[in-house]
């Protein structure tokens, strides 16, 4: 009984610990800042596409709600950090860039209830649905969003006050890293919580979810609204540190974007996202300078290799790359008990 | 006063009767089985009692509250859980996983989204019991989706334990269980606390007639024959249903 329970807690203890590698990733990705200084408009965007491929690995990698539509909050965000900042509701980007995502998240939470119906394919076509309809909106209403022309010239001021966004994107990088860091933490305390655990048992089998207690709808919406709130965020940053807002924000391509960003980098262990995106901007950037007008081809075909390998293929061969490089950390690190447990994630 | 109970319950799907004034009457810390031969409407009975179906008529007491129409999570917090004919678990999830879900859900911290799981000790040393009990401490690491059928089988028990109920319903537990693994899962279920009220759902007649102590034959989506196993056995009609004179088998 006792060393039983030592290892229940020593697992329970252990479980949610970052690991040396993680920390090496973000250390790695906050070190960009002095590496690249002459990349930063495509690590900014990388930066926000990577929390919008967060946003959507919440639904998709721990709830197992597939959409199509989380353009419909990164818009509404981007599009309210647009106006609050042209007309000077909110002066201040990070203040403004909160506001955002809790309009995102109001979003999110009323559209929710239609996603908890039907089978994937019907939320795919409710979510998109819902986009295209915002998209829509934001056009019949150009004299408040500028229509297909889209909202030029939005001053945005420093933020807190103290960093203005600078042309060369510097100090617009570093904030998009800084609340992607933020989102990223929130994202993954809320994975390793009873509530995370409580949405990787409504996805595997929510019929036992529900005989165990667990209010599956609430739960559910509760996600979907938490992930609305991050896309919108996402969909802030991009208005606040290009100082333009545009139709584009709404379409289908870029809710598309972001379930190619989880098939390369994977979902239900939160890197996908972030990996994922940064390895789909720079083949994006290569190929475009490679051939301008075909690189869509290029993309697709890698696409369609990566789906018929299989990402499970591709574990393998990394598997034992990874095994040495979490040998190397064990020695920084003490995990007691390693032998034979499952990887935190249970994958 | 019985601490399940249900009166005149009905299932009808279109024209079909599943269930017809099916009346039970469960007392507290009871082991009472429920039998009958196959399509008799045990599995829709059960249905009824956690909520996955509605009644067409009829009414459902728990604990001297009327259930009827409280929803199926609602009913586990209100002290009934139940288990799976067919496995119902997370394969993704280790069976610590599973129990720590379960126990972190029913001392209401399933929304709670910022403290890690077993963040309370009383978490961690309820997962530890349970685990002990159940056997599953060896393999509280691996996927449930490769533990052997028993051991599933185990879990799929434990986990409904873990929901601390009153009224225990196991449907058909022993179901496909290999021999080598049988007894294990069998002591498992004679050594259930006593203050659980268990009601059986049950092929084997070997089990039930070892395990209950009062015995309720379905037949036909009604109630045949109710009372004590020696009773039941005697009772020339239910003889009749399980010779196959007018109902297979």
């Amino acid at each position: 009984m006792a060393p039983l329970a030592d290892d229940v807690s020593a697992y329970l203890a252990r479980r949610a610990r970052w690991s040396p590698l993680e920390i090496a990733f973000w250390v790695f990705v906050f070190a960009t800042i002095w590496l690249f200084p002459g990349k930063y408009l495509i690590m900014k965007d990388t930066a926000i596409l990577a929390l919008f491929a967060l946003s959507l690995d919440l639904i998709l990698g721990y709830a197992g709600i597939i959409s199509l539509g989380q353009a419909a909050f990164f818009g509404l965000a981007g599009y309210f950090s647009g106006l609050v900042a042209q007309y000077g509701v909110i002066n201040e980007p990070v203040i403004a860039l909160i506001c955002a995502g809790l309009a995102a998240a109001a979003l999110g939470f009323v559209t929710s209830f239609l996603v908890l119906r039907g089978s994937d394919l019907t939320r795919l076509m409710v979510t998109l649905g819902v986009s295209l309809m915002l998209g829509e909106l934001a056009n019949r209403f150009s004299n408040i969003t500028g229509g297909a022309d889209g909202m030029q010239g939005i001053s945005v001021g420093p933020a807190l006050g103290l960093f203005r966004f600078d042309i060369y994107g510097h100090n617009g990088y570093i904030y998009c890293l800084v609340v992607l860091f933020i989102c990223f933490f929130i994202a993954r305390r809320i994975v390793y919580s009873p509530f995370g655990l409580s949405l990787r048992s409504v996805k595997g089998n929510s019929l036992r979810a529900s005989a165990i207690g667990i209010p599956v709808n609430r739960r559910l919406v509760a996600i979907y609204t938490v992930s609305a709130g991050f896309a919108g965020i996402a969909g802030g940053l991009l208005t606040q540190t290009t100082a333009f807002c545009s139709l584009d924000v709404f379409s289908l391509d870029r809710s598309a974007d972001l379930l190619l960003v989880l098939i390369i980098g994977g979902t239900g262990y939160l890197y996908g996202g972030l990996i994922g995106a940064v390895i789909y901007k720079f083949l994006q950037d290569w190929l475009a300078s490679l051939t301008p007008q075909y690189w869509q081809f290029w993309i697709g075909l890698v696409l369609v290799v990566i789906v018929l390998i299989g990402r499970e293929r591709v574990e393998e061969w990394t598997a034992a790359l990874r095994a040495s490089i979490s040998r190397l950390g064990g020695r920084f690190m003490t995990r007691p008990a390693a032998a034979g447990g499952a990887a935190p994630d249970g994958r | 006063m019985p601490i399940l109970e249900t009166i005149g319950l009905e299932k009808r799907f279109g024209g079909i009767v599943a269930a017809h004034d099916v009346s039970l009457s469960i007392e507290k810390g009871a082991r009472h089985a429920l039998i009958g031969p196959n399509g008799a409407g045990k599995t829709t009975v059960i249905n009824l009692l956690t909520g996955v179906l509605k009644p067409t008529a009829g009414s459902i007491i728990l604990g001297g509250k009327d259930i009827t129409a409280v929803a199926p999570y609602r009913r586990v917090r209100l002290g009934m859980a139940r288990t799976f004919q067919i496995n119902q678990l997370f394969l993704d999830l280790t069976p610590l996983e599973t129990i720590g879900l379960a126990v972190s859900e029913r001392l209401g911290l399933g929304s709670d989204w910022w403290r890690l799981v077993g963040g309370k000790s009383a978490v961690t040393s309820e997962i530890v019991e349970i685990l002990d009990t159940f056997r599953l401490g060896d393999v509280m690491h691996e996927r449930t989706a490769i533990l052997p059928y028993g051991k599933q089988r185990l879990l799929e028990i434990a986990l409904a334990i873990a929901c601390r109920p009153q009224v225990l319903l196991l449907d058909e537990p022993a179901a496909g269980v290999p021999d080598a693994e049988r007894q294990e899962l069998l002591a498992t279920i004679a050594e259930l606390p006593a203050e659980v009220t268990v009601l059986l759902i049950e092929h084997d007649m070997d089990l039930v007639f070892s395990f209950a102590d009062r015995i309720s034959v379905l037949v036909n989506g009604g109630m045949l024959v109710d009372g004590a196993p020696e009773d039941v056995a005697r009772d020339p009609r239910v003889k009749a249903v399980y010779l196959g004179e007018d109902l297979d088998a």
